[in-house]
């Protein structure tokens, strides 16, 4: 009895979200950004520039453009592709942004994507995490705040089991879920 | 009838003689060549890298390749604002060095930087203040740099941004030379560690 009520409520639910008007419907689920772990890492002193990663994962069904950011100690954040062939280190600017399609996952990490933090102003500081601002074509600003990993590290923390435990190292502070329209 | 099958078995006998000889030759010449390898013999075309440079080091003094002569030495190319290869290849250097202790007291490790307009000797000093000491910084004028570019066969080129600034694309390979000055062998920033630290090894033992 129970279960058949709740699949007339569930019909019921789909009904009413099918007759939502288009607008709020697309909006809410477009805009759907989710940022996990940004991170950047400790820099030799003296260093004017560092680079930022992150996991982001686009769970809207309209893809969406990472175009632009800003952190605290940096004149300007770039979205740059660094690629390797023939020995040969390349850095690129990402122009157009970088898009991210209705359901993927985009991993910025050494050696691939990263944001450019460009001019510093300040070292990043282990267990000091720097905020930042992100901006997506869709989604708007999205607020995050980079943990501070040690000088060479490829990885933040213990890879991909970090959750709230850790939070007191600051390894965990930047997790951000946004899912609200433009 | 009987002549002829005692032939063709014979026959068959002598092919699979010269089957076995031609096998034993193919691994003897690769058993050669891998000893050769082992033993650190220089790799093809290394005469072509490396050469006379006049560069000035971290401290601000002029160092020629002279000073590299009898001593194996890792060298490679990169510049501070870099984000990623060089911090990286200077940190797993500096790790690579711990590991090696004493050992590595016979290698020299060079970082030449491909922006000699922004690396100063003292910028570079306080940079690598974060590295290992073994670790020598050079740089100089850009006609210097250029020549010590073009030497060792290294691509670099001025990239600009969006912000006015630019940045560098450059060859990230850390060539390994023997005492005589011949290329050893090179290291990857995407092989793992353990060859890394394996090919420094036999470096620092052949001398």
């Amino acid at each position: 009895m129970t279960n058949r009520l709740l699949a007339v409520l569930a019909v019921l639910v789909a009904c009413v979200a099918t007759n939502m008007p288009d607008q709020v419907r697309a909006g809410e689920k477009a805009a759907g950004i989710k940022i996990e772990k940004p991170w950047t890492r400790v820099t030799p002193p003296g260093a004017k520039v560092a680079a930022g990663f992150m996991t982001i994962t686009n769970t809207g069904n309209e893809a969406d453009r990472l175009v632009s950011g800003s952190v605290a100690l940096a004149k300007t954040v770039e979205i740059h592709e660094m690629s390797m062939k023939d020995g040969i280190m390349r850095m690129n600017e990402v122009d157009a942004g970088l898009e991210i399609a209705p359901g993927a996952t985009v991993v910025l990490k050494p050696g691939g994507y990263h944001l450019m933090f460009m001019g510093l102003t300040a070292e990043p500081q282990e267990g000091q995490p720097v905020k930042g601002k992100l901006k997506f074509e869709k989604a708007g600003e999205v607020a995050v705040e980079f943990a501070v990993a040690p000088l060479g590290a490829k990885s933040i923390g213990g890879g991909d089991k970090m959750t709230g435990s850790h939070e007191k190292d600051g390894m965990d502070h930047g997790n951000h879920h946004m899912n609200h329209g433009k | 009838m009987a002549a002829g099958t005692v032939l063709s078995r014979l026959r068959l006998a002598l092919w699979g003689l010269v089957a076995v000889a031609a096998f034993a030759a193919g691994a003897l010449f690769l058993g050669n060549l891998q000893e050769a390898a082992r033993q650190g013999s220089s790799l093809p075309g290394a005469a072509r890298f490396g050469g006379d440079f006049q560069l000035v080091d971290h401290n601000g003094q002029a160092f020629s390749s002279e000073a590299l002569k009898g001593k194996p030495h890792a060298l490679f190319f990169g510049f501070t604002h870099c984000p990623d290869i060089c911090p990286t290849t200077l940190f797993e250097m500096t790790k690579h060095l711990e590991e090696l202790g004493s050992k590595a007291d016979a290698l020299k490790i060079f970082f030449v930087t491909v922006d000699p307009a922004r690396d100063t000797p003292e910028h570079l000093k306080k940079y690598l203040s974060a590295f290992d000491e073994r670790i020598t910084g050079l740089t100089g004028t850009p006609d210097q740099v250029a020549k010590a570019v073009k030497a060792y066969r290294v691509f670099a080129e001025k990239v600009p941004t969006g912000d006015g600034d630019y940045t560098m694309n450059h060859t990230a390979t850390v060539y390994l030379f023997d005492a005589k000055g011949t290329l050893a062998s090179t290291l990857s920033w995407q092989e793992d560690e353990k060859t890394r630290l394996a090919k420094l090894k036999r470096l620092a033992d052949r001398g």
